[in-house]
């Protein structure tokens, strides 16, 4: 089986994100840029696949400007066996890179589509079930816990109350939730061999895939500071607090 | 104009944060149309006529809405959406995995997890964990929107009399099968909608020291939450978890016992009306955006509290 692992390229969970003075977005020049940690989750789900002797090849694919190939890179080093880029300029919204991805996929023909659930950047949380949608597929979303079974996956799901239990006809997609499993660090030995594992450039264009947004950004701004609070010596004097100056209990 | 608002409930009664997406919808503005999709979900339906915000139930009544597996129901908004400006549901587990799918299949963008309404077009949502405020302009012919209850007050629940109207469902596409739910049951309110909520991090040390935090919401009638640090320890399950990617809340009071407040999980709490901090590290970030900060050792402080609260 074919895995086919979606990838993007976000800024750093750890950077205190800066919005511009302009209102035009957030800062992002000499900003530390990392894999989406949801995306290196879906990464290491398809290399223990492939470990466990069921999956047999690994493809995974980034959309964006030329600097998505560093992020495939780094799925490569984890372990993934090759790369795809679609290179646009195009700020991508999560239908457009849906769309994207379908087009590759048709010509990819994987039997296992996983992407990370969410990217922490645009916080959408789309894609993974946009893609499903476009192909028809069935779709497991928020999964903990995958396994591969005759002619399907069993998926176990991060649900509002708990979790749920479903099984999916193949071929399938399903997107990454935290507790799936903690990725690796990829090794100085597997960097330096990724750096010959073959990247594949392809456009919106030679994919026949219209990008251009729907949705315009009109302003973005920094959220209002909640005002300092005061330290409480005693849990008392907390009780205290909450009962007759706040009047929350 | 009239928009479509998926409800979320159990086929008994609708869930509070549906009502936090009636409040969005009035703010869209035109008729909102309620669909009811379930098994056996009369109930439900009836218990939806009666917000006063809802001109029409639309009752989808079919084995295929059981569980609300994403395939089916996003097949059933697609066929229902052509009649409508916009398609709305608050943010739950199954509305996040069933409207993007929906509005892929309608060629149309989601706009997920509004706060505000600047007009039917033009909203309101967070990103990079709450650090930026932004701004949109959706240009779609339908709007397919998730509404983040925090950002909205509820809507009342009861007051008014739309009628019932039954509707055809969009067949079972067969694509997944819906096996089990594993499900903590609690007497406890509602983590995404208690009023009062005090969760527990790293700090805690394990699973058996949360009946520490336990105590004290039974006192307070409060939910109990996490942060990402104890559940991914396996001190607790994964729906108490707050932040950035789990729940998002803002309860009247907000407890934070051993937790460091990392960004993401701030994302999910820093709208509570009123932070408390419990941290032996007086470093610790949480207390940045605390109104009340213990610097303290939360084994002594937590059943301290339990005795003051008894008081």
């Amino acid at each position: 089986m074919k895995v086919l692992v979606a990838v993007k390229r976000v800024i750093d969970a750890n950077v205190k994100v800066r919005v511009k003075a302009d209102g035009t977005g957030v800062e992002t020049a000499n900003v530390k840029m990392a894999m989406n940690p949801f995306c290196e989750i879906a990464v290491e789900e398809a290399i223990r696949l492939k470990e466990a002797g069921k999956a047999t090849e690994i493809v995974a694919v980034s959309c964006g400007a030329q600097s998505s190939q560093e992020t495939i890179r780094t799925a490569l080093a984890m372990g993934a066996d090759r790369g795809i880029h679609v290179l646009t300029d195009v700020v991508l919204q999560p239908l457009a890179v849906a769309k994207l991805l379908k087009a590759v996929i048709a010509k990819e023909q994987p039997g296992l589509v996983i992407l990370g659930k969410q990217a922490i950047d645009d916080d959408c949380n789309q894609t993974g079930q946009m893609l499903a949608g476009l192909l028809g597929w069935p779709q497991a979303t928020f999964a903990s816990k995958l396994q591969v079974e005759d002619g399907g996956f069993t998926v176990t799901r991060e649900v509002d109350a708990g979790l749920e239990v479903i099984k999916l006809k193949a071929p399938a997609l399903i997107t990454t939730d935290l507790r799936l499993n903690e990725p690796r660090y990829a090794s100085l030995p597997n960097i330096m061999k990724a750096k010959k594992k073959p990247i594949e450039a392809l456009t919106p264009e030679a994919l026949g895939v219209d990008v251009t947004p729907r949705v315009k950004t009109l302003k973005v701004v920094e959220p209002a500071k909640r005002k300092s609070g005061v330290r409480v010596k005693s849990v008392s004097e907390l009780v205290d607090k909450l009962r007759n100056e706040a009047k929350v209990i | 104009m009239a928009i479509l608002l998926l409800a979320e409930h159990d086929n008994n009664a609708i869930k509070p944060a549906t009502l936090n997406a009636v409040t969005a919808a009035a703010k869209i503005g035109g008729d909102v149309h309620l669909l009811v999709a379930g098994q056996n979900a009369k109930a439900a339906a009836e218990a939806g006529s009666k917000i006063p915000g809802i001109a029409k139930v639309l009752l989808c009544d079919d084995a295929a809405y059981a569980n609300g597996l994403a395939e089916n129901v996003a097949a059933l908004l697609v066929k229902l959406a052509p009649a409508y400006s916009h398609v709305l549901a608050a943010t739950t587990a199954i509305s996040k995995s069933a409207m993007p799918r929906a509005a892929a299949l309608l060629d149309v963008a989601q706009i997920s997890d509004i706060i505000g309404v600047e007009s039917p077009d033009t909203f309101v949502r967070l990103t990079y964990a709450g650090n930026a405020v932004t701004t949109v302009q959706s240009s779609d012919k339908i709007k397919v929107i998730t509404v983040r209850s925090t950002g909205f007050d509820a809507a009342p629940a009861t007051g008014g009399s739309a009628a019932v109207e039954t509707v055809a469902g969009a067949g079972d596409t067969g694509l997944t099968t819906f096996l089990r739910q594993e499900v903590h049951r609690s007497e406890r309110p509602e983590l995404a909608s208690a009023r009062i909520v005090i969760s527990g991090g790293r700090g805690m040390q394990s699973g058996d020291n949360f009946k520490l935090l336990e105590r004290v919401a039974d006192k307070l009638g409060a939910a109990v939450g996490a942060s990402r640090a104890a559940v991914d320890a396996g001190f607790v399950p994964n729906d108490y978890q707050v932040g950035q990617t789990g729940k998002i809340i803002a309860p009247d009071l907000y407890v934070a016992v051993g937790i460091s407040g990392a960004i993401q999980h701030l994302a999910g709490m820093k709208d509570s009306k009123v932070i408390v901090a419990i941290n032996k590290d007086e470093e610790a970030p949480i207390f940045q955006v605390a109104d009340y900060g213990l610097v303290a050792d939360l084994f002594q402080a937590v059943p301290e509290l339990e005795k003051e609260l008894a008081k």
